[in-house]
């Protein structure tokens, strides 16, 4: 109950931090509506089977993938630079369950950014969103934001010892866009890159999303995108406990 | 001969100083590797769509991505002073502003430059693009064209920063105009009237589509007046940033607002 407690608080308050930062807030919901308002325009003048629903959907979760990314990398640092990550580690509850949250607002913030394409490709494009299971379709944006949340959290304790993790963060927005097979059919890519879709959560999350959006079955790709979140979750726990051991040994803590 | 010293001694200098933070751990992600995938991306939307070849994208969005050097970089000419408490120092000098101001802009148009040169070699190697050899040095002239005119519409930028504290967002706003009005992606045709209008007076549009017609053939004289046109382009924004800049200084030390924003 206490961790359940902690995660709730944790991501309440970091909401209420990223509600008031223009970068983290208006930025990462208008930013999305450049690249939607491009694929828009691009499908609507292609001659392409795949309308206008379909480069919808997958720009609207773009932003989502967005508001996580940019962010994400360099969560950990932050703290640094705010003086205030001594204080974190050194609480009673582990540090994964405080840094958790973080990552899991930023993917929160994802959802008015989904919302907002959405609603911009309708008012301004025209484009009708009907959604043939809309409780399938809200489960499977609940499901992909919290895996969102969770890839957020590997790529905050994976980059800690990279001065730069912001950088980092910045550069996995376009590759996850477009091997998340996104705006563009995973068949199209080459064969190598296709394994690398299959263990990234967003896949399988932007599949569920359009099967539910369709009438299809997102169940099965709903399962895998959060098991993958779980599995990222996991490992970011096991990388936490290294880096923050080898931090302490070398009272290192602060300096990277 | 002070003033020349200004121009090009204390751009390169101010540059070093302001973007020591710019190591390779930031440069390459940032500037090396992301407009590579800013190429695939939109070239692979493009075969998803079936529109324009990967020739389109690639030449596109090689030459649109100098908007991040040209536009962060003159926004940190402003906040990067600010940011080490020297801006004031910088304003209160008897220097002329002209070579204080325009003097930095040299080192970030030659820095979009090679960013558009290297995306637009490294995009044509990885989806196979032919472009001939022979419209290379042409393209090179194109290429550092669009970075000038860019690097103007930076000044302005550099200018509101006096004014806007969050102007990082300001920069990703326009870097976001400039990806869908200037036709690096969409096709001028697509666009409606008003947005085509917008278009034409805004940097890269001319010479994106310079370099489309150079990479298919066209020769430099034949592309001359859409050089030209970028070009002017450059300069009037260059003016109008100036301008700004002086009247942003002169607010400035009125309302005692320099260091505050």
């Amino acid at each position: 109950m206490r961790v359940v407690r902690l995660l709730a608080v944790g991501w309440l308050y970091h909401m209420k931090m990223i509600s008031r930062s223009p970068f983290e807030g208006f930025g990462q919901v208008i930013w999305p509506l450049f690249f939607a308002t491009v694929a828009f325009f691009v499908f609507r003048a292609g001659d392409s089977p795949r309308g206008l629903l379909y480069a919808s959907l997958g720009a609207a979760v773009m932003g989502m993938w967005s508001a996580t990314s940019t962010t994400a990398g360099g969560a950990m640092q932050r703290e640094r630079w705010h003086g205030t990550l001594e204080l974190l580690v050194a609480t009673p509850p582990h540090f994964a369950l405080v840094l958790l949250p973080v990552t899991l607002a930023m993917a929160t913030v994802g959802i008015y950014s989904l919302g907002a394409t959405l609603l911009y490709g309708h008012f301004l494009f025209g484009i009708e969103l009907s959604v043939e299971h809309p409780l399938l379709f809200a489960g499977s944006i609940v499901g992909t934001v919290l895996s969102f949340g969770a890839l957020g959290f590997a790529f905050a304790v994976t980059f800690v010892r990279f001065r730069a993790a912001w950088a980092l963060g910045n550069l996995f927005e376009y590759p996850v866009w477009l091997i998340g097979g996104f705006l563009v059919p995973l068949l199209l890519l080459p064969d190598w890159v296709r394994p690398i879709s299959w263990v990234l959560a967003p896949t399988w999350g932007m599949n569920a999303i359009r099967e539910a959006a369709v009438g299809g079955s997102p169940l099965n790709d709903l399962a895998v995108c959060l098991g993958l979140g779980a599995l990222y979750v996991l490992t970011g726990i096991l990388i936490t406990n290294r880096v923050l051991d080898a931090a302490r040994r070398r009272a290192a803590l602060s300096l990277s | 001969m002070n003033s020349v010293r200004i121009f090009f001694v204390g751009g390169q200098i101010t540059y070093r100083a302001l973007f020591h933070w710019l190591t390779p751990q930031i440069y390459i992600p940032s500037l090396v590797v992301a407009p590579i995938f800013q190429i695939l991306l939109f070239a692979y939307i493009g075969r998803s769509a079936g529109l324009e070849s990967d020739e389109f994208y690639v030449v596109g969005n090689a030459l649109q991505y100098a908007a991040v050097p040209c536009l962060f970089a003159m926004t940190q000419m402003v906040g990067g002073e600010r940011y080490q408490n020297t801006l004031s120092a910088i304003l209160v000098s008897p220097a002329r502003r002209i070579p204080l101001f325009v003097g930095r802009a040299i080192p970030v148009v030659l820095n979009g430059a090679f960013v558009a040169a290297f995306s637009l070699a490294a995009g044509t190697a990885i989806l196979g693009v032919d472009i001939p050899l022979s419209a290379v040095p042409a393209l090179a002239l194109v290429i550092l064209v669009a970075a000038f005119s860019c690097t103007g519409l930076g000044l302005i930028n550099a200018a509101l920063s006096l004014r806007i504290r969050e102007n990082a967002m300001l920069s990703n706003v326009l870097f976001g105009f400039l990806l869908i009005f200037t036709g690096a992606n969409v096709p001028l045709g697509e666009l409606p009237g008003w947005m085509r209008t917008i278009s034409d007076g805004l940097p890269f549009t001319h010479a994106i589509e310079a370099a489309r017609k150079l990479a298919d053939g066209a020769s430099l004289g034949s592309v001359a007046g859409l050089v030209g046109t970028e070009v002017l382009i450059g300069l009037a924004y260059a003016g109008v940033g100036y301008a700004l800049l002086r009247f942003m200084e002169v607010q400035s030390r009125r309302y005692a607002s320099l260091e505050r924003s």
